[in-house]
């Protein structure tokens, strides 16, 4: 009977395992040695060829380091990080730079084209058609970053001629210097906190993206990021300015493969949106969560923070996750610009043994600063997921308004869902408002759907998505049937 | 061969015995209503029937063509055919009404080996049945039953009934919240879908409802078996006299 046999498939593939990124690409790689000392901080910057400038910083970032301590404030578990245990560099063995795609080991391309990214040039030329009466831009220009390197950058010249820089930040340290040097570490500070810190002495690529006074972006901004290697940490650095009233919509992806130890992923992300300018960050972050039992899994600590620097900006945050052992994350906006705008919408699903704390912090300091926060956490199996947030409002943020509002939904009752909202208010004319509700996928309301025919799994994706909408709407077109289908593959095995 | 025959069904809750050696067979084109006082085990034959857990078959068996029922999930009992309208029609927020009719509809299809419906075919179909059943657009878009009346949500149920074309539809207390206008446009468009080849099982607490869906037999069930089986005379019998001296029989 077919229903039956989807049934065992169905099973069969949970029991398995559900997470489908998990393959290792076989490509040597070029590795610094383990651990992490000045020789090291030295090595990744001789290797990324930087103004001295570049490698005293982060030198500076490695002493802080030594004297910090991993902050303990979170609700999740996990045992001591062997700091000297991991590579701090990786990068895919290859002749000097590409000059084309065709120079790139074959093996990586295969592995983005497993990961369903457009990467080729004339699969990425194709675009990604929209309905009728959409943006008439459907492209997406994607940046791969394969351990510690960016492998690939797809429509320079096209983005090259509306004035917008995209690419490597490795590469923007050399063809932009004065740039990197006047934003970098302006929105955390190289002593902002422990992996934010250690991101800073040991970064080893990640993405730039500078969009000129006045301009569009032309296209969807994208960079997929990859943990190949064994016992490899990605530290990342992300730099987005958009300069006065400009526009950049940013999407980006992360998976690795299926490892028995432990990986650290710690980013740090940073945005500037100057005067009428806007930056939207969207994130489908999928890093491998973890076995059944628990065992494996990304930690992932990250650093996310916008500075809404000019008057009316806007900064709107959308993220996804899904993935990772470990989520320490909380994208933040400095309302630092009068009638800015600040925006958070997540969704953050943890199933087996993840250990989701994640949210957000708007910090008003313009006049008249607005913030919305809209978070959904969805909690199966034995997992824990927390909301942490922090609206504040400082002395001269007269009129600021923020209205939160956080869901938790629990299948199954071996998992627990916790809000910890933190309001701080500095003058009588802010107006804070916050809403919070925590309910269960009930039995009944499965055996509702259950009796028009839909089955457990499908009961509860659709509950699911239900539940996410209002935030799966703030996504880019071209990633939310990805990100929906991702939802139900990340639930798989948390009925029944 | 009846389409549905229920054989010495005895089932508990908790460990509570609430059907004993229930017996009904309903033949196909036929309306069988089921009466009984609270607590007689209406609702549970209702639930039991569609395979909600927490029941517990202790004896009997329920075959629906001659295929074992209880050894089938709700949603494979679904697809065969089996539909039962709520006394308590879920609300699923977020989720808009007209996308959960063509989930379940097309769910159905792919178990029995059949096609998608077509978005025009689908669309076409739902304006039909909603405007005889008075439901509104808008309705269609907001969340499944979030925000409807108690009105509302009954013909939604219904709605979805005529959409999936069920073989055996179980109505369980579908009067209930009912005012007489809502009563009449539901019994209408229950009335609608009589067919030959379909069956259903009525069941309520009231003569009411059968003045206007008209059963062909009437069933009075007490303590977990049926007492007592007559033409829809006996549903005016009961309304007149009550249940008491079923319990009495029963005991």
């Amino acid at each position: 009977m077919p229903a039956v046999q989807e049934t065992v498939d169905k099973v069969r593939r949970i029991d398995v395992d559900q997470y489908k990124y998990g393959f290792v690409t076989d490509i040597e790689s070029e590795k610094a040695p383990k651990g992490l000392s000045e020789d090291i901080v030295r090595f990744i910057s001789e290797k990324k060829n930087e103004p001295e400038w570049m490698l005293r910083w982060r030198l500076d970032a490695y002493r802080r380091w030594l004297t910090m301590q991993e902050p303990t404030w979170a609700r999740v578990k996990f045992g001591p990080i062997d700091y000297q245990n991991i590579y701090y560099y990786a990068a895919p063995k290859k002749k000097a730079g590409p000059k084309s795609l065709d120079e790139i080991d074959p093996e990586i391309l295969a592995t983005y084209e497993k990961l369903g990214i457009p990467l080729r040039e004339r699969e990425a030329l194709l675009g990604i058609e929209r309905p009728a009466g959409e943006d008439p831009y459907g492209k997406v220009a994607v940046d791969a970053v394969f351990d510690s390197v960016s492998v690939a950058t797809t429509f320079k010249e096209e983005l090259a001629k509306a004035g917008v820089l995209f690419m490597p930040i490795s590469e923007a340290l050399q063809k932009h210097p004065e740039m990197v040097k006047k934003y970098l570490g302006t929105v955390v500070p190289i002593s902002d906190n422990f992996f934010a810190t250690l991101n800073s002495a040991v970064f080893s690529d990640g993405s730039f993206v500078y969009v000129p006074p006045g301009v569009r972006c032309p296209m969807e901004l994208s960079t997929y990021f990859r943990i190949n290697e064994r016992n490899t940490g990605q530290f990342e650095r992300t730099l987005i300015i958009a300069d006065k009233g400009s526009y950049v919509s940013y999407l980006e992806g992360c998976t690795a493969p299926t490892r028995d130890e432990n990986q650290l992923h710690a980013a740090v992300v940073e945005l500037i949106a100057l005067d009428d300018a806007e930056i939207k960050y969207s994130t489908i972050q999928n890093w491998y969560p973890g076995d059944k039992s628990g065992r494996g899994g990304v930690y992932n600590f990250v650093t996310k923070r916008g500075d809404c620097r000019g008057r009316n900006s806007k900064i709107s945050w959308t993220q996804l996750e899904t993935g990772s052992a470990i989520t320490w994350k909380y994208p933040s906006c400095i309302l630092r610009g009068d009638n800015s705008r600040g925006e958070f919408y997540s969704i953050a699903i943890s199933n087996g043994h993840q250990q989701v704390d994640s949210g957000t912090k708007m910090l008003h300091l313009g006049k008249n600063s607005t913030s919305r926060i809209i978070s959904k956490g969805i909690a199966a199996g034995h997992s824990q997921n927390t909301y942490r947030g922090l609206v504040m409002a400082h002395q001269r943020a007269k009129g600021a308004r923020n209205f939160t509002n956080c869901d938790s939904l629990l299948i199954g009752d071996k998992c627990g869902a916790h809000t910890t909202p933190y309001v701080e208010t500095k003058n009588s004319s802010a107006v804070f408002e916050h809403e919070a509700t925590t309910s269960k996928i009930s039995e009944d309301t499965l055996f509702y759907c259950m009796q028009r025919g839909l089955s457990a799994e499908d009961a509860v994706a659709l509950v699911v998505n239900g539940f996410v909408k209002d935030v799966l709407q703030q996504l880019p077109m071209e990633f939310a049937v990805e990100a929906q289908k991702l939802i139900s593959i990340s639930l798989e095995g948390s009925v029944g | 061969m009846h389409l549905l025959e229920v054989k010495n069904l005895h089932v508990e809750v908790d460990g509570r015995k609430i059907l004993n050696g229930l017996e009904l067979s309903v033949g196909k084109g036929s309306v069988h209503a089921i009466m009984g006082p609270n607590g007689s085990g209406k609702s549970t034959l209702a639930h039991v029937l569609a395979g909600k857990p927490g029941y517990v078959v202790t004896q009997g068996e329920v075959l629906l063509d001659g295929e074992n029922l209880l050894e089938l999930e709700p949603d494979e009992r679904a697809a065969r055919g089996l539909f039962l309208a709520f006394q308590y029609p879920l609300e699923i927020p977020g989720v808009a009404t007209m996308t959960f009719l063509r989930t379940a509809l097309n769910a159905q299809r792919k178990k029995r080996g059949e096609a998608e419906i077509s978005t025009p075919e689908f669309l076409k179909r739902v304006r039909e049945v909603a405007a005889k059943l008075a439901i509104d657009q808008e309705m269609l878009r907001r969340g499944v039953n979030v925000g409807f009346s108690g009105g509302e949500k009954k013909r939604n149920e219904i709605l979805q009934m005529a959409l999936l074309e069920p073989r055996l539809c179980v109505l369980d207390e579908t009067d209930s919240g009912l005012d007489i206008d809502a009563l009449k446009i539901v019994a209408d468009g229950v009335n609608r879908l009589r067919h030959p080849d379909r069956a259903f099982v009525v069941i309520t607490h009231y003569q009411r409802l059968l003045n206007y869906i008209v059963p062909d037999v009437v069933h009075v069930l007490s303590r977990g078996r049926i007492v007592k089986t007559g033409g829809k005379e006996l549903a005016l019998e009961l309304e007149e006299r009550g249940y008491a001296q079923y319990h009495e029989e029963a005991a």
